[in-house]
């Protein structure tokens, strides 16, 4: 019994939603990174299984979008990890709760 | 009959698995597949085992002493005499460590070394696995070395490991630019990611004497000396070793490791050692292939194992001769010369590619490299003048 | 494709991911996180993109897991903990799961079973890269570029 499509989209939709926990649920600013890079590669594997189990036309489609998002996915984390470290000079704190300075 | 001593593994290995002919596909690849590793197991901790007395007994004699010579003919046994020792030593594991990660790091990191050695093709027809992306799988398994260095360095809950840990992947990242980079040229003349095929491109030899080997062209040879020190420095050897300095930060990430754990460190930064000397003499000394036409009916995997233990002499000799480099010499160093001249191999193996491969294409790399070099001399010059030398006691 | 192996990756993946999700100590969620992304690797040379598992490797646990450790001990004031699951967030998170997973079960169309390709080899990613790609392709180099000038501008000690 091989995998279906199904399995691997069942696999990738499991992954995101515990991506969107790890976002939604910890206060630490490191953790929802964390959480944001996982939701991607839920979605690059996404590309790729449907890339795989798609009747083949020429272009690897699928899989050069998995390759540009890999690369933007670590220039967003390599800006994000610059901001956290810059807020945590300036207010040293890294709890998303307690950076509520442009409250209403 | 040259031949099939050439092929004498391939042929062996054949014929232990011509016992396992009636069974299903995937039970003849795993145990093919376990062939591979056993074999390659065996071949490089027994290579390991050499090494550590070799480089004991090298560096003895370039500082004009004996090296061990005490257990076994010439002191070659020593590395019995070393693993019992290790073996019986008691594992000291401090009270407030992270258990888990002190654990993994050295595992991980010996897994990574031995992993990175399956790519590389000893003889023809001998690369234990055959991956399209073989170098980028080399580079990728490398490059999980630093999160177990780290591993290993924050694990211990010590001071001094956790900077010698932070020293260490602020070397091996700032070098691994240079080390990826250098092997561009490379796989864009060669056109392929394959180490099989990057060693069948240097196979001939140019007017019947000299081999088409990579070094011996203008971007090939600078791009094989930032390659080897690249790789120096990867291993954490002298020069470079500022993360296991024993008279700066005691032993860096491995303070805190005793025993067998601090084994399978060493262990590792051997084997690491090997798989980047292997990756050398592939990409640029040509593999397998024998340096004259006459000689060719020496096996293939004799010759790459010559290639390999040439280049691992210059390793020990390095290490007897050179002092230690100061850390922000080290980055000084990666960042404002050895990117630049990465940068100017690639160009050169463009320039030598579209002169034609011949003797204009070769004197026109050889003119890029060599004003790239002079530029970059000028530009980081220092313009510091030392003082006549005075010996006081020499004559 | 085998079925167990897809099996093995699959808890090894989600198994690691609930765990980069829910610890409580910085470091080891950290490094469950680069096991998951081991296994999201191990899923595409499953898939036969065995290009884009390497480049994940390399880029995700070479760079941006150590990237993540530095971070962590640049800032250390509250060390390691950090407080348990937002119920909110847990009940949202497993109400998008479930629509989603709705979705995916409804369809039928996606129950098929992979057809026979030719191997996606090194070289013909490279022609497209080259042939198809080359705008987005400097494109991703400019943003890079961007990236990394913008990345040292922010951490940068101010001159006194």
């Amino acid at each position: 019994m091989t995998p279906t499509l199904q399995a691997f989209l069942i696999v990738s939709v499991a992954l995101f939603s515990i991506g969107l926990l790890a976002v939604l649920s910890r206060r630490h600013a490191i953790f929802i990174l964390i959480g944001i890079e996982m939701m991607l590669a839920a979605a690059n594997l996404n590309f790729v299984a449907f890339w795989r189990f798609s009747p083949q036309s020429q272009s690897p489609t699928g899989v050069m979008i998995a390759i540009f998002s890999i690369a933007i996915a670590a220039a967003e984390a390599a800006v994000g990890l610059a901001l956290i470290i810059a807020v945590y000079r300036h207010y040293h704190t890294t709890n998303v709760d307690h950076l509520d300075q442009l409250k209403g | 009959m040259s031949k099939s001593v050439d092929q004498i593994f391939v042929i062996a290995k054949q014929w232990l698995l011509s016992w396992l002919t009636g069974a299903p596909d995937w039970i003849v690849q795993i145990a093919s597949s376990l062939l591979n590793i056993f074999t390659l197991l065996a071949v490089f901790l027994t290579l390991f085992a050499l090494m550590s007395v070799l480089e004991r007994k090298i560096l003895g004699r370039i500082q004009n002493r004996y090296g061990p010579n005490r257990v076994g003919p010439f002191g070659l046994l020593q590395p019995v005499a070393d693993g019992i020792k290790m073996l019986i030593k008691e594992d000291i594991v401090p009270e407030r460590a992270d258990k888990l990660v002190h654990f993994l790091a050295p595992i991980l990191i010996a897994a990574a070394a031995i992993l990175a050695l399956g790519v590389i093709p000893y003889g023809r027809n001998m690369t234990p696995f055959t991956i399209d992306g073989g170098i980028l799988f080399f580079f990728a398994i490398g490059s999980t070395t630093e999160l177990a260095v780290f591993m290993a360095g924050w694990g211990s809950n010590n001071k001094f490991s956790m900077l010698g840990a932070m020293r260490a992947i602020a070397q091996m990242i700032s070098y691994e630019l240079p080390l990826i980079i250098t092997v561009l040229p490379v796989v864009m003349v060669v056109g392929s990611l394959t180490p099989d095929r990057i060693v069948a491109a240097q196979a001939g030899y140019t007017f019947n004497i000299v081999p088409r080997w990579f070094v011996f062209t203008p971007w090939g040879a600078a791009a094989f000396i930032l390659f080897f020190v690249s790789g120096l420095v990867e291993s954490n050897r002298t020069p470079f070793d500022v993360p296991e300095g024993e008279s700066e930060i005691v032993a860096g990430h491995m303070t805190e490791y005793s025993g067998f754990k601090y084994a399978t460190f060493f262990m590792a930064e051997y084997i690491g050692m090997f798989a980047i000397t292997g990756l050398a003499a592939t990409l640029f000394l040509g593999g397998w292939h024998s340096p004259v036409q006459a000689l060719e009916f020496i096996p293939s995997y004799i010759w790459f194992f010559a290639k390999l233990s040439a280049l691992l002499f210059v390793y020990i000799w390095l290490r007897g001769t050179l002092p230690r480099t100061r850390i922000d010499q080290i980055m000084n160093f990666a960042w404002k010369f050895m990117l630049p001249m990465s940068f100017t191999c690639v160009i050169a193996a463009a320039v030598w590619h579209y002169a034609g491969r011949g003797l204009r294409g070769w004197l026109w790399s050889l003119v890029v490299v060599a004003s790239a070099y002079t530029i970059l001399s000028m530009l980081l010059d220092t313009h510091r003048k030392f003082a006549p030398r005075v010996y006081r006691f020499a004559e | 494709m085998n079925s167990t192996a897809f099996a093995l990756i699959a808890i090894l993946t989600l198994a690691a991911a609930l765990a980069a999700a829910t610890l409580q100590k910085l470091m080891h969620a950290t490094l469950s996180f680069a096991v998951a992304l081991v296994g999201v690797a191990a899923f595409f040379f499953l898939l036969g993109a065995e290009f884009v598992g390497l480049v994940l490797i390399f880029v995700y646990i070479g760079a941006v897991a150590v990237l993540i450790v530095f971070t962590i001990l640049l800032t250390r004031r509250e060390v390691g903990k950090d407080r348990g699951v937002n119920w909110g967030g847990a009940v949202l998170a497993i109400a998008v799961f479930g629509g989603l997973m709705w979705a995916v079960l409804k369809s039928q169309s996606v129950s098929i079973v992979a057809p026979h390709i030719r191997a996606l080899t090194v070289k013909r990613i490279g022609e497209t890269l080259m042939t198809g790609y080359v705008w987005p392709l400097q494109c991703v180099g400019l943003l890079l570029t961007s990236a990394l000038i913008g990345a040292l501008v922010l951490v940068m000690e101010e001159k006194r």
